[in-house]
């Protein structure tokens, strides 16, 4: 606590905060008192002002046009981050401890895949679903997440892990456990804070992910991001169920975000999320 | 003997029997998938009446109806491509006829010609035969075309112009005139929404065919006319002086925007293609009383064609239902049941007028007698390389206003694509 | 010696299944988009019959010397060089205010950090509303209606339909950095807060007691300590702002004359708009060396210290 700041000091520290605060808040609020406005009220003229009554009926359309998209994006990004998670950990797990020759060589190869744009990966990928099968299918898309959530997800885990003291293997080696056992006895139990940490950032990645959903699926598929943008391409511009769905849209990861919010920022300060 | 005989008889018609009613069992049932980019507004009820009726001829067949939304028909080419290059076409599918449908999937050896089709079903001279051409690559038809829009026309409001003492323009030069004198009056002359690039391409395009005449223009597509055609040139000098006055925030609008701003009143001219008919009554307005329309100045006699064709792949598992479709969107009946809600009009020359609004009617009879000229922003007149790089070419030319810079990209992207 | 070998191949086995599928979907694909953009493979015809005649570098060759794809490199640099200026900035500030605590502290931390939550088709979709400029003088829209409605007309201008270019930067980029920096300068506060809280006390308290004024402490002690940080957050925004594609697809676009054009714009609309598949595939690839660029050298340090 800083009881050395002047009053002048203090002022400029709050104005700061708040005209930051109105920055962040500007979309929040056109966003929100937008999709709240009824059909007749909604127009460009009006766009900074608050709805003379509040009308859900953007959101019965957005949800209307929107609902099986959601659908779509909760079975893909529920899969994906379980087993994403599952195979970080266990790869986290024997890169940290488990060392061979090679395999920090290893560790960097797999975490390259990490810093790739994915566009140069993107059209041999697209005929590659196409052969196998899985084009403009959700499981498809599980398949293409998981993959290349590999690398960040056995960092995540690997970073954790090496906090682990190499005496606590050994001891349990000497009292004859084999690999599987040490994992399933020593390391899984106290993974959950690492567990939490990547749930939310798989969650919200995959979620949010665009540039895979718009090239990996047809209508059926079409995650939730994707509808998106065809719904504000579509034929008759009615902002207020654009603004619904965009709320649609960002509310399952701002929900994440609130509720866990605090794991992932204890997490990130832990030093689970580097670079 | 006889006893053995007459069983054995008995048995082989009992066999033959079942082996017929479970031919016919086979022909009754059954499905074929119809894929379009067909997902809102007039389009998709003028999709699932035409359903309804092929279900009235056919009631045993089912349709699945595959679409795809977004990006105008984008994203569906592209699953479409995907598919058809992994083997997996669907019965038939939503396509431009001309350069889309026969650069990308006929030369390419990917479709069933079906003239012969045509000819079973006595249907090919009902059509307009420029239009079948357009589809027809080495002699052979392949595919039918359900609806006709047409790209160079151009809309205004009346009152606007009215309050404003300008008439409809009768060439480019009165046109231009009419343009300024809107401009000082402080009035949009021209509303244009080109977020999506291709809203200038089409503008373009019916400057090419005023400059160029019909058979000039198609002869770039043919072999016929040279790119570096001086009247190429003109038309791009046409239109940096028609772009001069549009308004300053096109790029950031949709060609609904546009159409719209002309709806309120803000703006006099609005050249779209005349889908932004149909949008416009559903804004509330009646062809003829508040908008009028003409083709773009100096392009009357031309009727540039965009059409939704569909065809027969190969290999589509389907191929007997597929070709009921085809005869069910050939016949008359089906074009005058999906153009009226569609909003465009049928291929076909014999279709019922009185289904049809006065645009729909006066564009019918432009139709049947103009010569017709292929879209490139749409698909028809050139591989869809060529419609991108020129897409890029008048968007780098309405900022630098470089006619001579635009001309030599037009023949550079002429000489790659289309050569 | 036996049980170590045996554990090692146990840990192979283990680890076999990324392996292998990171083997095909990153190494083996990248491979394919490298040999695709020495093809010709410009049109669906030549994709479709495997045309395997190879052109060598020709395709890249053109794209340097067009002037799209040197108008995305200009574009490139310069946003990637003010977003990741202004995140730094935004964040370092804001880091430094809350790590003193003050009232209200968590409230503000959260809501710095809640747009990282938001997809970047949400954030495109909003802010192309709000920075849409209408028509000036009469009919603005969004912010500039705010201003005009504030009295503050000056402040109207074109937004993301500006040519204006100063020295190559495209001035249409500016509402593309403030929607892009409005969502990342809390993931760089927050980076900076979590350095912070891990430096010594009595060293700043030394510091303040020997005279040092509070700019001093920060460029002399804090700055450097905390660079590795910086260069972290340096290495993510950067990455970042190289996948900005559902940004500027969802917000504005190529943009008038490609101002807010970006190479993987350029790239998703040549492979799957165009069928120019060696065009796309070469762009990617330099957008992966580009990439390259940074990460290796990064990647080369960091497994150093380790």
């Amino acid at each position: 606590m800083d009881d050395k700041m002047t009053t002048q000091e203090k002022i400029t520290r709050y104005a700061v905060l708040i005209v930051f605060a109105i920055f962040f808040l500007i979309p929040m609020y056109v966003l929100i008192s937008t999709s709240l406005k009824s059909f007749s009220e909604v127009s460009i003229n009006t766009m900074w002002q608050l709805p003379s009554s509040i009308s859900i009926e953007g959101f019965k359309e957005a949800f209307a046009k929107l609902a099986p998209n959601v659908l779509n994006s909760f079975y893909l990004v529920i899969p994906a981050t379980l087993f994403s998670a599952i195979l970080g950990s266990l790869n986290g797990y024997v890169l940290s401890h488990w060392k061979f020759k090679g395999s920090d060589t290893l560790f960097a190869l797999i975490l390259f895949g990490m810093f790739i744009p994915y566009q140069s990966i993107l059209f041999p990928l697209v005929q590659f679903m196409q052969t196998i099968g899985l084009y403009g299918s959700i499981p498809g898309l599980i398949l293409v997440h998981v993959v290349y959530g590999l690398p960040i997800t056995t960092l995540m885990f690997r970073n954790y892990y090496q906090d682990v003291p190499d005496a606590l293997t050994e001891a349990a080696k000497v009292d004859g456990a084999n690999i599987f056992s040490i994992y399933r006895h020593i390391f899984f139990p106290i993974s959950i804070p690492s567990f939490v940490v990547v749930f939310i950032w798989q969650f919200t990645n995959i979620w949010n992910e665009f540039l895979f959903a718009v090239t990996l699926t047809d209508t059926q598929s079409q995650p939730i991001t994707v509808a998106l943008t065809n719904l504000a391409g579509s034929q008759v511009v009615e902002w207020n169920v654009q603004m619904s769905g965009a709320i649609i849209t960002a509310l399952p990861t701002l929900l994440v975000y609130i509720i866990f919010g605090r794991y992932f920022i204890k997490g990130m300060l832990a030093g689970s999320v580097k670079g | 003997m006889l006893f053995r005989k007459s069983m054995l008889l008995s048995i082989l018609l009992m066999v033959a029997l079942l082996f017929v009613s479970s031919f016919s069992a086979m022909a009754q049932n059954g499905e074929v998938e119809i894929f379009s980019w067909w997902t809102g507004g007039g389009e998709e009820e003028g999709l699932n009446a035409l359903i309804e009726l092929f279900n009235e001829n056919y009631p045993n067949v089912e349709v699945i109806n595959a679409t795809v939304a977004g990006g105008a028909g984008s994203n569906a080419k592209a699953v479409l491509k995907t598919r058809m290059v992994g083997g997996n076409p669907p019965d038939s599918f939503q396509v431009h006829g001309g350069a889309e449908l026969v650069n990308t999937y006929v030369e390419t050896g990917l479709m069933e010609p079906i003239t012969g089709l045509l000819e079973e079903w006595g249907v090919k001279d009902k059509f307009n035969q420029q239009i079948l051409e357009m589809s027809s690559y080495e002699g052979e038809y392949y595919s039918v075309p359900v609806n006709v829009h047409r790209s160079n026309i151009m809309f205004y409001n009346k009152a606007v112009l009215e309050e404003n003492n300008v008439e409809p323009p009768t060439d480019l030069a009165s046109f231009k005139e009419a343009l300024a004198k809107l401009d000082e009056a402080g009035v949009v002359p021209l509303s244009l929404g080109d977020t999506n690039k291709w809203p200038a391409t089409q503008i373009f395009e019916s400057l090419l065919v005023s400059t160029l005449g019909p058979d000039g223009y198609n002869g770039l597509w043919n072999g016929n006319t040279a790119a570096d055609d001086p009247a190429v040139r003109e038309a791009l000098v046409h239109f940096n002086d028609i772009m001069q006055y549009v308004n300053e925030d096109h790029s950031a609008l949709t060609w609904q925007d546009a159409t719209q701003i002309m709806h309120e009143g803000e703006a006099g001219f609005n050249i779209m293609g005349d889908w932004a008919e149909g949008y416009m009554k559903t804004l509330g307005w009646t062809p003829g009383e508040e908008f009028g329309w003409m083709p773009v100045p100096e392009s009357e006699g031309t009727f540039i064609v965009i059409t939704d064709t569909f065809g027969l792949p190969k290999g589509a598992p389907n191929p007997e239902n597929a070709k009921k479709w085809l005869k069910t969107i050939a016949s008359v009946e089906g074009q005058d049941t999906f153009n009226p809600i569609k909003g465009s009009i049928p291929a076909r020359l014999d279709a019922d007028k009185s289904k049809y609004d006065p645009y729909l009617t006066s564009a019918m009879e432009d139709f049947a007698e103009d010569t017709l000229s292929p879209s490139i922003a749409h698909g028809s007149a050139a591989p869809e390389g060529f419609i991108t790089a020129l897409n890029d070419t008048i968007n780098e030319f309405i900022t630098t206003g470089d006619v001579d810079e635009a001309f030599e990209n037009f023949q550079k992207n002429h000489e790659e694509y289309v050569q | 010696m036996k049980r170590k070998h045996q554990e090692s191949l146990t840990s192979i086995a283990i680890l076999s299944p990324s392996i292998i599928t990171l083997a095909i979907f990153v190494y083996g694909f990248i491979s394919r988009s490298v040999q695709i953009s020495m093809l010709d493979w410009d049109t669906f015809a030549n994709f479709m019959r495997k045309a395997k005649d190879y052109v060598g570098l020709e395709n890249y060759i053109s794209l340097f010397t067009e002037s799209r794809f040197q108008t995305d490199l200009w574009n490139t640099l310069y946003f990637t060089l003010f977003f990741i200026i202004g995140c730094l900035a935004i964040g370092i500030l804001l880091s430094l205010i809350l790590n003193n605590k003050p009232r209200g502290g968590y409230f503000f931390q959260n809501l710095y950090l809640f747009p990282m939550a938001i997809s970047f088709v949400v954030t495109g979709t909003v802010w192309r509303w709000i920075f849409a400029p209408g028509r000036l003088p009469n009919n603005p829209r969004g912010i500039n209606l705010l201003f005009e409605q504030l009295g503050l007309q000056n402040l109207q201008w074109g937004w993301f339909t500006s040519t204006n270019s100063f020295l190559g930067f495209n001035v249409a980029l500016i509402a593309v950095i403030i929607a892009a920096i409005w969502q990342y300068s809390g993931y760089t506060m927050a980076m900076w807060l979590a350095g912070l809280r891990g430096i010594d006390q009595q060293l700043i308290e030394a510091a303040r007691i020997d005279g040092a004024s509070k700019w001093q402490i920060f460029t002399k002690i804090l700055f450097p300590i905390q660079k590795p940080i910086t260069l972290s957050a340096i290495i993510v925004l950067a990455h970042v702002s190289l996948k900005a594609f559902a940004l500027i697809y969802a917000m504005t676009g190529s943009g008038p004359n490609n101002v807010t054009d970006i190479p993987a714009v350029y790239m998703f609309e040549a492979t799957f708009r165009s069928n120019r598949y060696s065009t796309g595939s070469a762009i990617a690839i330099v957008l992966l060396m580009m990439v390259g660029l940074l990460i290796i050298p990064y990647l080369v340090n960091s497994f150093k210290e380790e």
